[in-house]
């Protein structure tokens, strides 16, 4: 599939990078981070907020359910992942990431070579707070700091309000649509030769 | 029971074709299989055709009839099981985004939405 993706013609952005901290609309203090690697305590504090994810929330499977397979599902996709964390008092209370289109990610040499699928989840208690927009600008923010130009995503099509999301940030509908409606964003270049210590 | 089973030229309906025969066998059901027209995937209708008689051989399953279904998968599939007398229509249940999201194409979603039997999707 890749590289087979309608994509806008005109780049979006710039968007904000992480780190930052924002004051949601119930005025509590969010701080969006973007951990280097994606294990350890970063991965441990994610896996937590998605035992704590309302089921009834889900999207096309995931997350899965249950610590054991939240933490495979995480590790699986981790290692080459790009992360964004938003955490209040020190609880990761939503994620987003982006995970590379490839059948073989160790053998990415450019990420702007590849496509990237992203996906956030915000915990129950802390959505419609203009957290889920501050974390998906980050994020957009961050793949385009290293180097990434091409994400695109899935999303339920009676969803309403996230593909109203999207789209304000500047995803396009591709025209792939079943149960499932497909949508794509173009990230600015980083203006270098994608070859930086940004890239990999 | 008699089941019309659908086939794209996916590895899904490869991993399809192999649940359901498997299936069959376990039941005694009666197996129809329709191979359909999708160029774009990764096997021709050939080829998957070949690949269905070769699985039946090697399932020691007999008195199935495979057919090519020419045109629009979807619509194609929903005709042939309204000719005939079908309890259940099988299809590939849909596969994984690298996100691990299940993503269910637009053939699925024609059958699911048009088929006057049970449809079953394999995962």
């Amino acid at each position: 599939m890749s590289g087979s993706r309608q994509y806008p013609d005109e780049p979006s952005g710039p968007f904000p990078s992480p780190p930052t901290t924002v004051e949601d609309r119930e005025g509590r203090s969010i701080e969006i981070r973007a951990p280097e690697a994606f294990a350890d305590e970063a991965l441990a504090d994610v896996v937590e907020m998605y035992t704590e994810f309302d089921p009834t929330d889900r999207a096309q499977g995931i997350p899965p359910t249950g610590e054991e397979r939240i933490r495979n599902w995480l590790e699986t996709i981790g290692e080459d992942s790009v992360n964004v964390v938003a955490r209040h008092d020190g609880d990761a209370i939503a994620h987003a990431m982006l995970v590379p289109d490839t059948d073989d990610p160790s053998a990415i040499e450019h990420r702007r070579d590849i496509e990237w699928e992203l996906a956030i989840f915000v915990l129950q208690a802390y959505q419609r707070a203009g957290i889920g927009t501050t974390l998906l600008k980050n994020l957009l923010g961050r793949a385009s700091d290293v180097g990434i130009e091409r994400v695109w995503l899935t999303v339920e099509r009676w969803n309403n309000p996230a593909i109203a999301l999207y789209e304000r940030v500047g995803f396009e509908s591709t025209g792939t649509e079943s149960f499932e409606q497909e949508m794509a964003i173009l990230l600015a270049g980083d203006g270098g030769d994608g070859n930086g210590e940004s890239d990999r | 029971m008699n089941v019309l089973l659908g086939l794209g030229g996916s590895d899904e309906s490869v991993k399809t074709l192999r649940r359901t025969i498997d299936r069959t066998r376990e039941v005694g059901d009666d197996l129809t299989i329709a191979v359909l027209d999708k160029p774009e995937s990764k096997r021709s209708q050939d080829e998957m055709y070949q690949q269905a008689l070769d699985a039946l051989d090697e399932g020691d399953i007999t008195d199935v009839a495979v057919e090519k279904l020419e045109g629009d998968p979807g619509s194609a599939l929903v005709n042939y099981a309204e000719q005939g007398e079908y309890d259940q229509l099988v299809i590939g249940g849909g596969t994984l985004s690298p996100m691990g999201k299940i993503q269910l194409g637009p053939i699925t979603e024609f059958v699911l939405l048009n088929a006057p039997t049970t449809v079953k999707l394999v995962r």
